[in-house]
This record gives C-alpha cells, structure tokens and sequence, in this order.
C-alpha cells in the first residue's frame, strides 16, 4: 500500500506535499496542523509551568513543592469560615449573650433565633420530628402543648443539649417499664389497667372489663411515675395519660402492647454536634411553636 | 536531523510508540500514586481509630450489598456549606479500615459519614423498614427484610481474616471470637460486652433492632451507622499537625 517512492511529491491542486502513502492512484496529503492548535497546545504546556510555580505541584523526598501561592484546601477552609463568622459575627454573638428570656422579649432576636431554629431544625431534627415539627409514632409532636420533659424554654434546651436516653450522663432518664414481660401483671390485669386509662381521657371502654380493678392496678403501679391524677411528670418523661395525645397511639391494642413491653424513646444529644448557640436558637424556635410553656 | 524529523521514528512504527506512552505513562503514575506511600501529609496518623467490630463489618456488607453508596456518599468535603450541614470533613485516616472505602460520589440521600449518633436507633430500624413512614418525601427503598434475615455468623471469622490480609490489624483472638463477638454487641446486659469494649473502643452495646436472639442484618446494619464517624475525637484533633 504505502510507496514511499512519492514521498515529498507536491500535489498539484493543494500545493501541499503528500505524506508518500497511496492507494490506486490517490495520495495522502501531509497537511500541517492548523496553527491555532499548535499554538494553543503550547500555551498549554506553558501554564502547566505555571502552575507547578505557584501551585503545590511535585512531590519530593520528604514533601512536596507547596507552590508561591502556599494554597491549601484546608487553609482555604478555614478563611471561608472566618468570613462566614464575620457576616453572622455581631448578631450571633447577641444571640450567645442573651438569655432564653431575653431573646424572647426582643423581636429583633427572636426572629434571629426562629430563622436559625428553622434551618437547623430542617437538618437536624426534622428527620425525626417531621418537617413540620408534627412528629409520628414514637417521636412527639412538637406543636401542641404536650412536653415529656418539660416545655418551658429552659426545660426544652436542655432536652436538645442532652437528649433522654441517649447515653449522655446529664440526659434524661427513665423508662415505661415492661410489665407484662417481665412478670409485674399478667394478661388480664394489663386489659383493665389499659381500659381504664382509656377512660382516663374519656375514651370508650370494653364492655365487661372491670375498671374498679384497673384502677386498682393503677394505683398500685403506675401513680408512681404518671402521679395519682395521671397527668404525668416531666422530671421522668412520664405522659399526661387524661388528654388526647398519644405517643405511640391511644386504641386499646397499643396501651396493651405499651403496658407489656414497656417504651423507651431516645433523643439524641445534641451537645457535641451543634454549638450552644444554635442549641439556644433551637430552643427558642422550638418553643415558639405553638405548644411552649 | 532535527527534532522534529526524530519524532518520525514514534509516528512511523507503532511499537516504539506503544513503548513510548507506556514510559510517559509510567512516569506521570509514579509521581502521582508513589508519595501516596510516603508522604506524612497523605499518611496522617489519627488517634482513635480501631478496625470495624465483626458486627459493624457484617452491616458494613450489608450497605454494600444493598448498594446505599450507589446514593449516598460517606465523605465530607473541605467546604464550608459541607461543614456547616454535616461536621467536620472526613480525614483520610477514618476509612483506613475500609477495604473499599465507601466515599461515593453520588448523593441521591445525605452524606452518611458522620451519620452516627444523629438518631435513635428505633428511628434508624423504623426509617430502614419503611423510609417514608418517617419521612414522606423519601424515595429511598424499604429494607424490612433485613430484620428476618440473621447474620452469617459461620462467616465473620473469614470476613475478618480477609480484611487482616489487607493490612487491618485484627488478632487472633479478635478472629476466633467473631461470632461471640457479634452476639456480645447486640446484648447489653450479656457478660462478654466489657471484653468486647477491651477489644473494641467506643463500640456501641446494644440491642440495635428491638428483637431478641442472635444478631440479624438490620442489627448489623444500625450499628454500623451509628458508628460511622465517632470514633475520631475532634476536640483533641489537631488539623495543623498535618496541614497540607
């Protein structure tokens, strides 16, 4: 195929010469690359020496070449931090020394701290507590006037901060404990004391149980956490059993299966993942709600 | 003979071409995957990393059997909106025991590498079985089976031996007690979790899915969560040790 024989040739209509390559009659012209491009690739090669200038480039024996620039995506981080401190700088700093009260009281903070809570929460708690703060089986809802722990401002942040159950040695403690499962009543006493509490917010009741029995068995077991009115006690997470508002669900079934293998929902603490100030901010959104005391 | 002409004898025969850009080839890999090996700055040492309990590594399976990092990533990058949402970026040393690491580069979900510790353990088993009973707008699969699924204990010992092969430090004894191991992680009240503790710092004891018996994949699975990305302490993390 290739006659090198026609290398060199010019070819007459072009007036380029042929690379010597022919096939039947029909040479390869050995047109140059267009300028441009040779330019632009040794524009490229030129900016590479560039950057190995300026930029951390070669690897050495016991480094490398940090480069004029010293560019590090570390240390690059840390400005784009430190400019972001400086935007939320004075006003973050405000929300730091306030006290919960205080930034309630002044709308200015308030609207600080709801518009921080806000985005935090969507992070952060959301996930959980749904997005609208609804809750859902086993976790609260944060919007009605119902607290497990308290639902004073102080009472809140402290939640966050600690969380129950979560391992934390200042989180909240204390369970509902598993009384059927672990022997403390059997079957038919769990119906009654579960009938009963359903009568405690004037829920319907099972015909034929007695409830003079379940509020025996109340009395004896459960005044303790949930008190001898029943309104529960935030100091141990116990809930208010008169109103309409269930954690894990107010039907007969569920009170039976909460009664016999006890509930103990964690809430994480939050003290290490987010800083005060945002836990403050939380706080104050969270509180302000609807349902805050 | 100018240069130029030289060039000729590549662009003409294509062996010396094929021995050519291997050479260029070989050079540009050499420069950059060699100082991997030996620079302090890409081998930073951090304190309180230990390899996976035999528990973890089992869930660690699961992830990547199920395909999770196919949408979700487990690496923080040094950005600030990064940092801001999910913590401190990911050091290289935190996935020094991952064989494969589990970096990923899609994010369909959030970035999971400091997901532990964010929720309960019920939010992880109920958000596993049924995403969207939790979170309406979630497109992410249902798991329910793992919780019928029980942990191939019989494997564990070879799981960690393999992974020993790739340099993670696991002993004998960590090998040949794998599986009591594993059912020693899901019982708290048990007498082998203080030496499962001994062994493994800062593993988290407990009954991760609610239900009794031995170790399932849903177990397995929740504890590998909760651990990603607490075992490095970052108040005594010193970042300028090693900055780079």
């Amino acid at each position: 195929m290739a006659d090198h024989a026609h290398h060199g040739e010019i070819d007459k209509v072009t007036g380029t010469a042929t690379t010597g390559h022919e096939w039947d009659g029909i040479q390869e012209l050995n047109t140059p690359l267009p300028r441009w491009w040779i330019w632009t690739f040794y524009a490229t090669i030129i900016w590479a020496i560039g950057y190995f200038i300026v930029y951390p480039a070669w690897p050495l024996m016991n480094g490398y070449t940090h480069g004029l620039f010293g560019y590090s995506s570390r240390a690059e981080l840390d400005v784009d931090l430190a400019k972001l401190n400086q935007i939320r700088g004075e006003k973050m700093q405000a929300l730091a020394n306030a006290s919960l009260e205080e930034i309630e009281k002044n709308p200015a903070l308030l609207a600080l701290a709801r518009a921080k809570g806000k985005v935090v929460f969507g992070d952060n708690c959301a996930a959980c507590h749904g997005s609208g703060a609804a809750g859902g089986k086993g976790f609260p809802n944060l919007n009605d006037d119902d607290w497990l722990w308290g639902g004073t401002l102080e009472q809140i942040e402290k939640t966050i901060k600690y969380g129950a159950r979560s391992g934390n040695d200042d989180g909240h403690m204390g369970n509902m404990l598993a009384f059927g499962k672990d022997g403390v009543l059997t079957k038919e006493q769990i119906v009654q004391v579960a009938n009963f509490v359903r009568s405690l917010s004037g829920q319907s009741t099972r015909p034929g149980v007695d409830l003079a029995a379940g509020k025996q068995i109340f009395a004896e077991n459960c005044v303790a956490c949930h008190g001898e009115d029943a309104k529960g006690n935030p100091e141990l997470g116990a809930p208010n059993l008169t109103d309409k508002i269930w954690l894990y669900g107010g039907d007969e079934a569920t009170i039976i299966e909460t009664i016999t293998n006890g509930r103990g929902g964690v809430m994480p603490a939050w003290i290490g993942r987010l800083d005060p100030t945002t836990i403050k901010a939380m706080a104050v959104y969270v509180h302000s709600l609807g349902g805050g005391k | 003979m100018s240069i130029w002409a030289r060039h000729k004898i590549f662009e003409t025969n294509s062996v010396i071409l094929i021995v050519g850009i291997l050479i260029v080839i070989a050079i540009g890999g050499l420069v950059e995957i060699t100082p991997l090996f030996y620079l302090k700055s890409t081998i930073e040492k951090v304190d309180g990393m230990r390899p996976y309990t035999p528990l973890e590594l089992a869930g660690r399976n699961v992830y990547i059997r199920e395909g999770c990092y196919l949408c979700h990533s487990q690496m923080i990058r040094p950005l600030r909106d990064e940092i801001e949402r999910y913590g401190h970026y990911s050091l290289a040393a935190e996935s020094m025991y991952d064989h494969p690491f589990q970096w990923g580069s899609k994010r369909t979900g959030p970035d999971l590498a400091r997901v532990g510790g964010k929720y309960s353990d019920d939010w992880h088993v109920a958000h596993l079985k049924n995403p969207r009973s939790i979170v309406p707008q979630s497109v992410m699969p249902n798991y329910a089976f793992l919780a019928d699924n029980k942990v191939d204990l019989a494997s564990l010992s070879a799981h960690l031996k393999t992974n020993r092969e790739l340099g993670v430090p696991y002993s004998d004894e960590d090998i040949a007690k794998a599986a009591a191991d594993a059912k020693a992680q899901v019982d708290p009240d048990g007498a082998d979790a203080a030496d499962l503790l001994k062994r493994y710092p800062k593993a988290v004891v407990r009954n991760f899915d609610g239900q009794g018996g031995d170790p399932t994949e849903l177990d397995a699975l929740v504890s590998y969560l909760q651990m990603l990305g607490t075992l490095v302490d970052f108040k005594l993390y010193d970042e300028k040790a090693n900055l780079r």
